[in-house]
């Protein structure tokens, strides 16, 4: 069936308002809110670190009370990995990867908003532990048999667990969303090897989504049963395991650690070609990498626990593991090196932010190959060294690269550039603040600073090495907000950009900045991995994409049901804190309603159903 | 329900996007199940006080019930099948027994809660109890989700709002039953029989 259309489609274009905002099921709208929210969060739990250096600036300081310092170390690290970095990545999946391979939306678009009002709301709930004044203060990891009634009674830790149930969902939803897309959904020749690199870091990180996240939402189920209903999972006195926590949580928290560092491998693996100007050196190699990566991630868990004492065989077992995991990872590095070696380089904000991330990200992986090594581990666990690690690799891997995203995708999403001045500025600013921060940590780590502690007594020799944070942690905090100020500037008014403004290679770039709402007017046939850096190639898929449609798109109706159902959700959850059954049993009342409001509700408009 | 029907240019792999997307979601769901069964299995023998499984089990009772789920795929697959050829009458007939089978399997659950919980056997009781109740509650839940779908799979049949071109929507209910069912099955075997 296809309608000849009469008028120009454009005059289709979206509707604006509040309410389209919040009916939308438009991809690449939800995109959009994906970046603020997590923008917005990110400036939160910035705010915390902040806090949390001020207040180890002077040995035995005061500023902050152990308890809040305890609130805000947990809630950076929460916040900053499921509201900021997991979310941010997801911003990128929703708008990059439908338009990469050539489709119109995700496979379920409803399904997509779902997920981001459920990541919104389930965030908002969280973050609002602070205004009950109990935020949770039991660190990020959430440690059995610390997180139990005994050891911390008060609404904190069920502010933690549920929060964290409620953006789970999110997050298996959008993982079996992005798998489905990006299977099901390619243009015709849009073969899996001739995908883009963030599409198929995506489709990795989308299965280590769908199989982690349950097992943090099962950890979650049962800690829930113990501190709320009484159970006994972790609980030692009735035969409960304490250390069993630590494996589920550290078999989802691994997976995790990829989670977040492959969509910013995936976007670099994008940008450094485009600013060679060379296809990716060895792609099939960084492809098959990129699964490796996600397969042996499943095997490394217990290097977070070499201090349980498992025994030599299990240790060495994880030893092994964890140092064969650096070799795929390694071969990647080289891969974009061999991609810049003799290419034409253009250091835009966004190449910056991509060689930025492989030489900090690689300090973070040698570092990690250092307390690899279960002895060396004995020394390091717990220390200020783990914290300079992880910082390195997420900040300096996950982050950098989502930086480097951003610039890179920004005037195709928005048809205006970033300021490339204040990109610079960001960019200084951030490599030099973060190292400023993380790498003193390293020292203050090997000298014995524990972490999660609030303070320190003078004369060990550690108040150079926090000094020297605390500025690296402000001139970062800077860069933050010089990328705020950008963003909100350039936004209203970057200087405009064209379809290609960076001469890349892949189909996001043949349709024009921002792109129609129904993305591509016809459909496009692929012929090689780089199609529009094929002479030929390109004239035949612009011929496609910048036509006008033959056929009137057909794009899914908006609907609030997504908003209604997260509301309903989160209410559900939060419901549970009562403890009162038949509390939580009604309260399940409006999920189910929504449920069956929305699946009988048409998803696209009248007869366009064929 | 129909999210994805009107896929413009057909699926890279013809397979619809529905079913590929509810696939993926079993795949999860054998994560979040594998994970409850393993709970169970690292606990067994560490609770301290009683009762043991080996005291309360009463395996003749819960083979009638794992039966009953069992045989409740076959109706699942008869029904399916009367919505494909379009014998309203026939998937009619067949999706209230997978119904009437389900809740005849969480009747006897109940009974065998109820008396596990008069032995002494509660979910704070030990180890034992919280991961044997969590375990099969999430089960029972799951029965029961799919009980109600099918309720509202058999109102839509009855109103004559699924044409045997729209038979997905039963097969795709029909994926998930057969789910909830061969987990019992595994839960069956590694939490009764093995003891």
């Amino acid at each position: 069936m296809s309608v000849q259309i009469e008028n120009d489609p454009d005059t289709h274009a979206e509707e604006t308002g509040i309410w389209s905002w919040i009916t939308t099921v438009d991809h690449k709208r939800i995109a959009l809110m994906y970046f603020a929210t997590s923008l917005i969060f990110f400036l939160i739990a910035g705010a915390q670190a902040i806090l949390i250096r001020i207040q180890l600036f002077r040995p035995a300081n005061d500023f902050l009370s152990a308890e809040v310092y305890n609130e805000f170390f947990t809630m950076h690290g929460t916040s900053m990995i499921f509201l900021v970095a997991m979310p941010m990545a997801v911003a990128f999946f929703n708008f990059v990867v439908p338009l990469q391979i050539g489709a119109r939306d995700v496979a379920f678009p409803r399904l997509n908003a779902l997920s981001y009002w459920i990541y919104l709301l389930g965030g908002l709930y969280l973050t609002s532990s602070f205004f009950f004044g109990a935020a949770p203060d039991r660190a990020w990891t959430g440690y059995a048999n610390l997180t139990l009634p005994q050891f911390s009674p008060g609404l904190n830790m069920d502010f933690w667990l549920i929060g964290l149930s409620i953006v789970g969902i999110s997050s298996i939803m959008g993982g079996v969303n992005f798998i489905t897309t990006i299977i099901n959904m390619r243009a015709p020749g849009m073969k899996l090897m001739r995908m883009p690199l963030f599409t198929w870091m995506t489709l990795v990180t989308s299965f280590l989504l769908v199989t982690a996240v349950p097992i943090i939402s099962v950890a979650l189920i049962f800690l829930g049963f113990d501190r709320i209903f009484g159970a006994a999972f972790f609980d030692p006195a009735r035969g409960g395991d304490p250390v069993f926590w630590q494996h589920l949580f550290w078999l989802f928290g691994h997976p995790e650690v990829y989670i977040l560092i492959l969509p910013a491998f995936g976007a670099i693996s994008d940008i450094i070609p485009t600013f060679s100007k060379k296809p990716l050196f060895g792609y099939p190699i960084v492809v098959y990498a990129g699964i490796l990566i996600g397969f042996i991630g499943w095997g490394v868990w217990s290097h977070h626990m070499f201090t349980v004492g498992l025994g030599p065989f299990a240790d060495s077992f994880f030893i092994a593991a964890t140092m064969i995991i650096a070799i795929p990872t390694g071969v990647k590095i080289f891969n974009w090196l061999g991609t810049m070696w003799g290419g034409s380089i253009r250091f835009t904000t966004a190449m910056l932010f991509s060689v930025g991330l492989l030489a900090v990200f690689t300090i973070g992986g040698l570092s990690g190959i250092m307390h690899a090594s279960a002895p060396v581990n004995l020394q390091q666990h717990d220390t200020y060294f783990v914290v300079a690690h992880f910082h390195y690799v997420i900040v300096g891997g996950t982050m950098m690269g989502l930086w480097a995203a951003l610039y890179y995708w920004f005037p195709k999403a928005i048809g205006r550039y970033l300021d490339e001045t204040l990109g610079k500025w960001h960019f200084w600013t951030t490599l030099i603040g973060l190292n400023l921060t993380f790498f003193p940590m390293h020292f203050a780590g090997l000298y014995g600073m524990p972490r999660r502690i609030f303070t320190y007594p003078e004369g060990l020799g550690l108040e150079i090495w926090n000094q020297l944070s605390t500025v690296g942690a402000v001139i970062f905090g800077l860069s933050g907000l010089i990328m705020t100020w950008n963003v909100i500037q350039s936004y209203r008014k970057g200087e405009r950009a064209p379809a290609d403004p960076w001469g890349a290679s892949s189909l996001e770039w043949a349709l024009p900045s921002p792109p129609h709402h129904y993305n591509f007017p016809n459909i496009p046939t692929v012929r090689s991995r780089e199609p529009l850096w094929d002479e030929e190639e390109r004239r035949e898929v612009e011929g496609v994409t910048m036509a006008p449609p033959k056929a009137e798109p057909h794009m899914p109706n908006p609907s609030y049901w997504p908003f209604l159902l997260a509301a309903s959700i989160t209410l559900s959850w939060a419901l549970v804190m009562t403890g009162i059954w038949w509390v939580i049993a009604l309260g399940m009342i409006p999920t189910a309603t929504c449920v069956f409001m929305w699946a009988f509700e048409p998803a696209f408009p009248e007869g366009a159903e064929h | 329900m129909a999210e994805g029907a009107a896929d413009h240019p057909p699926t890279s792999t013809g397979v619809d996007n529905w079913k590929l997307g509810f696939w993926t979601f079993i795949g999860s769901e054998c994560l979040f199940f594998g994970t409850l069964i393993s709970a169970y299995m690292v606990y067994r023998g560490t609770a301290v006080v009683g009762p043991f499984p080996e005291d309360i089990w009463n395996i003749p009772l819960t083979t009638l019930s794992t039966s009953t789920l069992l045989f409740s795929s076959l109706a699942m697959v008869l029904a399916l099948d009367g919505v494909q050829r379009g014998a309203k009458k026939f998937a009619l007939s067949w999706l209230a027994v997978v119904i009437a089978m389900g809740g005849t399997f969480l009747a006897i659950e109940a009974y065998e809660y109820s008396h596990f919980i008069s032995e002494g056997l509660t979910l704070t009781s030990s180890t034992f109890g919280s991961s044997y109740y969590v375990l099969t509650g999430t089960h029972k839940v799951h029965v029961f989700v799919g009980m109600i779908w099918m309720a509202a799979l058999w109102w839509m049949i009855y109103r004559d709002k699924i044409p045997p071109k729209g038979a997905l929507k039963v097969e795709i209910a029909g994926i998930y039953w057969h789910f909830v069912d061969i987990i019992w099955i595994v839960i069956f075997s590694l939490v009764y029989l093995i003891s």
